[in-house]
């Protein structure tokens, strides 16, 4: 539905704050990089792992559905993140959600899968450069040391006082994603301003 | 925090859990066939066993899966998990947690036999017997009875010409007490203090005594002080205060006072993990983080001071290792090495605390984008304890004057900071290790007047004092001081006379007075064991030490040097190489050789320490135990004369380790002491508990970033900025903030929602909706699924079209109500209260996944993938026709619970004719994307109309005079749908839905339960305040008040031209027309009960 408008009048979730997400990444000279990434296509794929349906819709997408706890598959543009283990985001260019959605029905055929678009649900906020890891481990439990969250890995957990679905990007120089519901982006991106003083 | 290992996403903190009780209770096949009693027994009972049980988790803020965890109910451990569904399994061995490392036990120096415990010390305490005829005062001059302030110029200066560590180049100016002083950077406030002869340095809390600096540590008792300037701090030891220019502090009498103006620093936090913790840079520690750093594996080492070094520091003693250590940690690509960072609390699953003080020390120079503090959160696989020993004090006659300080401590001055406490000093110690401190001392230029031994024979140390010209009294202690703001002179008798029973009584032996205006002690040392105490480890009394030593811990700690009672400091770096290297090792890495060299220790001679912890006084002198709070022998005598036999009950009784220092130089002392008194052994008797934190944290820094505007997240809809532009006033509902209403020009509440509600009722008015919860509910058996959730039928609901439904829990009691949208004949959309909607997903998983995993159905949440826009109103088809041309909004071609797939202003929508107001009104449900262009195309089109936004306020109101309730206002868990009049909504033909059983339960089917009923007050004007009681008689009785119900919603109604309210009521539908009494205040105000829908009974105006 989302489709049928003008894209012109659409508003991303942190459209407000790109000025000072950005005027971190300028002041920090790149030590971190702090950007909202708008209107990513989010499809949510609910299946059996052990299903045909589990088979048929990875090559669907160009790539496996990834079936490690906590692990990311790249294929060009759509990245597939586990969420569980009947449980899977996949996302894409802004726009493909529709496509994406379609690709995934067709391949599953009769087989029962859930697909969801959840493209709105979350808004991605890009948190890269060398101090990332530092800026993210202000509110993040998790080890992020490359040793235990290198390229490739994903964590769903909580960042500062909100739930995130944190993607390590494939180069480590590319930093993270940050997923986050669309009402706790505001919240999160004020958080991440405020940790981030310290190193603009 | 607990780490929980999710089955999937492996261990992580507890805090991303939610509990879920018993597991393997579970539905029965078939509730109806159950008694009440059985039923009762499935709903309410659950077994609660001290040791393993089984109950079941669901990792709620990771990967949302349900699993069976074994979890030890008295020790807290997780034995194992495993998935939901599965059998529990059979006892295992417990998992992951890293296994324990030996302790490398016990103390390097020889053994010895403790002393025996004083038998009547009891009954000698306080002025007992033993008062000896006072002799001269020796002394090389007669000293001045000073002011214990410096500054007067008559005394000799005290800053040693050379040495120490201070930054002679860097002076600073600071002022204490409206004094100002000068010192130099690497000073501590103490030991500026010090340098410039100013002994006093507080005064005690409850006598008013005078107090100097006692310590040059955390441990410090005494010299709390009020820092002033730049932002006033309460109660922080002096000892522990960098010295920066422009530094104010004054002096407390004991208490301090917190900042009335707000702290404008930034405090924040940071998450730390790495394979070995190593905590203090003393030999030990040092030597443990060198060792574990050669392998590769991630370390840190974090101690409370600027600089590495420990006790090297204090006694100036292979500061060249010290330094190349410190340069090769920094050089190691893996290892961290904190600072000024204070480990405070150690918790389960290795995970540590510490706050890091990062600026307090530039003082007026501290950037202000750079935390002040910061709270570390490490975990850490290993950690090696190195956090040395305290020195431990004596309790004898006016122990606490100026003057008297712990032997180290004195030493410490020397070294680190070229200070001088005293020039003519008297040292009083048990053992060997106040000997170094008398040596370096005189060597500086103080005058020894005397060691006083205790022990009768001293050994090699005391030849060594006497070769150094210091007389060395032995089998001595001292008795009493003298002296005012600051000490004068020091009494000492020989120690078997003053500790002779009344039995058998020594012959009085001549009392020796000495001029001192500085009195070292030393009563042995404490290992600083409080990490490993609340690491859940042991500690076990060490006879040879006379105090209590790290045993064993179920955490992967160890104890390395001091503070695991190894005294010997060549043993202390050896021991903590040896541990560092261990929990590398333990952790997979191999240390690479050859290992960073430890520094040649020269040995030194050693005699067993004497166990001594009271000296009975001839006067009434007090002997004090704990000099923060002012507790001496005789307040503990006291405790235990008052029939108490437990250091947890004589601390609490005197108060005595209570202060802000937790009994660091007094703690084993109150014991030792309360052992005396009892006349049992010390090893029996224990220590108090040791609690988080080690010192005191600031709340500042614990809240760290979450304060203020970030205190708790702030939940916005994607209109939030048009609400905001508009000057709604925001109500909180959960997290988020909701618009309340939007005054116009200066009303108030009253009058805006009376106004806003006349809009709706006979106009056209818009809503924000968007918080709804909104679940998207896919597969085939997903009606089957509805079924079973809901109270009423969903399975019969046609595809385009919506059903309210009502979800209770087990007990039958309403949990949230909403619509659910049939969008396929596989696919519902269902919509929950704004507050409960991530309850609801997780009600609804957790019945899939533990109960029902073989329903072919999936639940996802789609709350913020759409935006809501409530269009309520008689003109409300009007305005959505004109925007709609693609929709027919016709009532025939578009029903009332229908919902269309349509373009609204061009954007695509899904519409439903739903109401929660009795209105005509539609829902219009878009991309958030695109609901700013929405609402204003809906505030354009509307305006012909007078369209009006309205808040929460306004829609509270609106549903009220329809009678509908709000879940979580109008229930509080105790109230069925029958209770709501809702009984329609409650199935007959299901065979079975969650809830069922318990209508059938005598309890729901009392005909005096509390029903939902409207009550009006006679006064047309007066609304009873939400909460208002409602009793049955014009004039209460004596209590007990039979109490008949209480008000859930009150409300002024612009459409019914009086005030209103709901209540739950006892048989209330039954009491139709009843009068009843509501107090307020003092008066009893008449009631009249009436059925809930009180606005359009017959439903009119639905359709427009």
């Amino acid at each position: 539905m989302a489709d049928t408008a003008p894209t012109a009048c659409r508003r991303s979730p942190l459209a407000g704050a790109a000025p000072r997400l950005a005027a971190v990444t300028r002041s920090s000279k790149g030590a971190l990089r702090l950007a909202e990434l708008p209107f990513l296509a989010q499809v949510n794929v609910r299946l059996d792992a052990k299903s045909p349906a589990a088979d048929a819709v990875g090559p669907a997408l160009g790539l496996q559905l990834p079936p490690d706890p906590n692990t990311v598959v790249h294929a060009g543009e759509v990245t597939a993140v586990w969420l569980g283990p009947d449980e899977w985001l996949v996302v894409g260019r802004p726009g493909t959600e529709r496509e994406l959605e379609d690709r995934i029905r067709a391949a599953a055929g009769d087989e029962p899968v859930a697909v969801t678009d959840v493209s709105a649900q979350r808004t991605t906020l890009l948190v890269g450069g060398p101090r990332a890891r530092d800026l993210l481990a202000h509110g993040c439990a998790l080890d992020l040391h490359p040793r235990a969250f290198g390229p490739g890995r994903c964590a769903q957990t909580t960042l500062a006082r909100t739930q995130v679905v944190l993607v390590a990007r494939d180069e480590t120089r590319a930093g993270f994603w940050v997923l986050v519901r669309s009402s706790f982006a505001g919240y999160l991106a004020d958080w991440l301003l405020d940790a981030a003083v310290e190193y603009v | 925090m607990l780490l929980i290992p999710c089955p999937w996403c492996g261990p992580r903190d507890e805090a991303e859990f939610h509990y879920g009780g018993q597991a393997h209770v579970p539905y029965p096949e078939n509730p109806a066939s159950l008694t009440d009693e059985e039923w009762a027994r499935y709903l309410f009972f659950r077994d609660n066993p001290k040791g393993p049980f089984a109950e079941r988790w669901s990792h709620a803020a990771g990967c949302r899966r349900w699993f069976n965890a074994v979890r030890d109910t008295s020790t807290n451990e997780l034995l194992t998990v495993y998935g939901a569904g599965e059998p529990r399994p059979q006892p295992t061995e417990p998992p992951s947690r890293p296994a324990p490392l030996p302790s490398t036990g016990g103390p390097a120096v020889p053994s010895s036999s403790a002393r025996p415990a004083f038998e009547d010390e009891a009954v000698q305490a306080e002025g007992g017997s033993g008062g000896a005829a006072p002799g001269g005062v020796e002394g090389a001059a007669p000293l001045q009875d000073g002011t214990g302030r410096g500054g007067g110029g008559e005394t000799p200066p005290t800053r040693t010409p050379t040495g120490g560590r201070i930054d002679r180049t860097t002076p600073l100016t600071f002022t204490f007490d409206g004094i100002r002083y000068q010192g130099y950077r690497g000073d501590t406030l103490a030991s500026a203090l010090l340098a410039n002869g100013v002994i006093q340095a507080a005064t005690s809390i409850r006598l008013g005594r005078p107090r100097g600096i006692f310590s040059a540590g955390a441990e410090e008792p005494n010299a709390v002080v009020q820092i002033e300037a730049p932002f006033p701090e309460p109660m922080l030891p002096a000892t522990t205060v960098e010295l920066h220019d422009g530094l104010v502090a004054t002096s407390l009498p004991g208490q301090g006072r917190l900042a009335t103006t707000p702290d404008p620093a930034r405090y924040d936090a940071v998450h730390a993990h790495c394979d070995v913790l190593v905590v203090g840079a003393g030999p030990a520690g040092l030597a443990a983080a060198a060792a574990a750093a050669t392998s590769g594996a991630r370390v840190i080492l974090a101690d409370d001071q600027p600089e590495p070094g420990g006790s090297l520091l204090g006694t100036g003693e292979h500061l060249d290792w010290v330094a190349a250590t410190r340069a090769r940690l920094d050089a190691a690509p893996e290892v961290r090495v904190l600072p000024r960072t204070t480990v405070f609390g150690h918790y389960d699953d290795n995970h540590l605390l510490a706050v890091e003080r990062r600026t307090a020390h530039l003082g007026a120079d501290a950037p202000q984008h750079v935390s002040r503090e910061r709270v570390w959160r490490i975990r850490a696989r290993r950690v090696v304890l190195a956090t040395g020993a305290h020195e431990r004090s004596l309790a004898f006659g006016d122990n606490d004057r100026p003057g008297v300080m712990l032997a180290s401590a004195a030493r410490t001055y020397l070294h680190r900071y070229a200070v001088l406490p005293g020039r003519h000093a008297v040292v009083f110690t048990t053992n060997d290790t106040a000997y170094a401190a008398a040596l370096d001392l005189a060597a500086a230029g103080v005058t020894i007047a005397a060691i006083v031994d205790t022990r009768p024979a001293p050994g090699e140390w005391a030849e060594r004092a006497r070769s150094a010209g210091i007389e060395v009294l032995t089998g001595h202690a001292v008795t009493g001081t003298a002296g005012g703001a600051r000490l004068t002179a020091v009494t000492a008798a020989p120690y078997q006379a003053v500790n002779a029973t009344a039995d058998e009584p020594e012959p009085i032996a001549p009392q020796r007075e000495f001029a001192a205006d500085l009195l070292l002690v030393s009563g042995g040392w404490n290992p600083v064991a409080h990490l490993f105490s609340q690491a859940g480890g042991r500690l076990r009394h060490d006879e040879t030490l006379g105090t209590f030593v790290p045993d064993s811990c179920g955490q992967a700690v160890e104890a390395a040097g001091a503070a695991n009672g190894t005294a010997d400091l060549a043993a202390a770096f050896a021991e903590g190489a040896a541990a560092g290297t261990r929990a590398a090792e333990a952790e997979g890495y191999t240390t690479r050789t050859p290992m960073p060299a430890l520094p040649a220790v020269t040995v030194q001679p050693y005699t067993p320490s004497m166990h001594v912890f009271t000296v009975p006084t001839a006067t009434a002198a007090p002997r004090f135990v704990d000099l923060q709070r002012d507790v001496t022998v005789a307040d503990l005598t006291r405790a235990t004369g008052a029939g108490l036999r437990s250091v947890e009950h004589t601390k609490r009784y005197t108060t005595a380790g209570t202060a802000n220092d937790q009994g660091k130089t007094g703690g084993v002392l109150a014991s030792g002491v309360v052992a005396e008194l009892l006349g049992v052994d010390l090893s029996a008797l224990g220590l108090p508990t040791f609690r988080p934190p080690y010192t005191p944290v600031s709340f500042a820094a614990l809240a760290g970033r979450d304060r203020g505007a970030l205190h708790d997240p702030v939940r916005t809809t994607a209109l939030h900025g048009w609400h905001v532009e508009h000057g709604a006033l925001f109500e909180n509902v959960g997290q988020w903030k909701r618009p309340w209403y939007y005054p116009r020009g200066g009303e108030d509440l009253e009058t805006a929602v009376l106004r806003e509600c006349r809009a709706a009722r006979e106009g056209v008015a818009f809503m924000d909706a968007s918080t709804l919860g909104k679940i998207d509910v896919q597969g085939p058996d997903a009606a089957l699924f509805l079924d079973r959730l809901y109270t009423n039928m969903m399975s019969s609901l046609k595809v385009g079209m919506i059903r309210y439904g009502v979800m209770c829990r087990l007990d039958g009691m309403v949990f949230d109500d909403g619509t659910v949208i049939r969008l396929a004949p596989d696919r519902f959309l269902v919509t929950t209260t704004t507050g409960n909607a991530a309850a609801v997903l997780d009600w609804m998983e957790e019945w899939l996944q533990t109960e029902w995993p073989d329903l072919r159905v999936h639940c996802t949440s789609v709350t913020e993938h759409w935006a809501t826009v409530a269009l309520v109103g008689p003109r409300s088809r009007a305005v959505l026709g004109s925007l709609a041309p693609g929709l027919a909004v016709a009532n025939d071609d578009f029903p009332f619970m229908a919902w269309r797939e349509t373009t609204v202003a061009g954007i695509g929508a899904r519409v439903c004719r739903i109401s929660f107001s009795g209105e005509l009104a539609y829902e219009i449900n878009v991309s958030p994307w695109q609901a700013v262009a929405l609402w204003e195309a809906l505030y354009e089109a509307g305006a012909p109309y007078g369209i009006t936004p309205y808040g929460t306020e306004t829609m509270h109101v609106l549903r009220a005079e329809k009678g509908y309730p709000i879940v979580g206002q109008d229930t509080d868990g105790t109230v069925t749908p029958q209770d709501l009049g809702m009984g329609w909504a409650v199935s007959k033909k299901k065979p079975d839905f969650i809830g069922k059983r318990s209508y059938a339960r005598a309890d729901t089917v009392r005909p005096d339960r509390g029903h939902l009923v409207a009550v009006l007050t006679d006064d047309p004007g007066a609304v009873l305040p939400e909460g208002t009681h409602l009793v049955a008689d014009g004039e209460l009785p004596a209590p007990p008040v039979p109490m008949l119900g209480h008000v859930t919603s009150s409300y002024r109604s612009a459409a019914l031209g009086r005030t209103f309210a709901l209540a739950l009521v006892k048989g209330g539908r039954d009491r139709i027309g009843e009068r009843l009494y509501a107090p307020v205040g003092d008066r009893l105000l008449p009631v009249t009960v009436a059925g809930p829908v009180l606005y359009d009974p017959e439903g009119a105006r639905r359709d427009g």
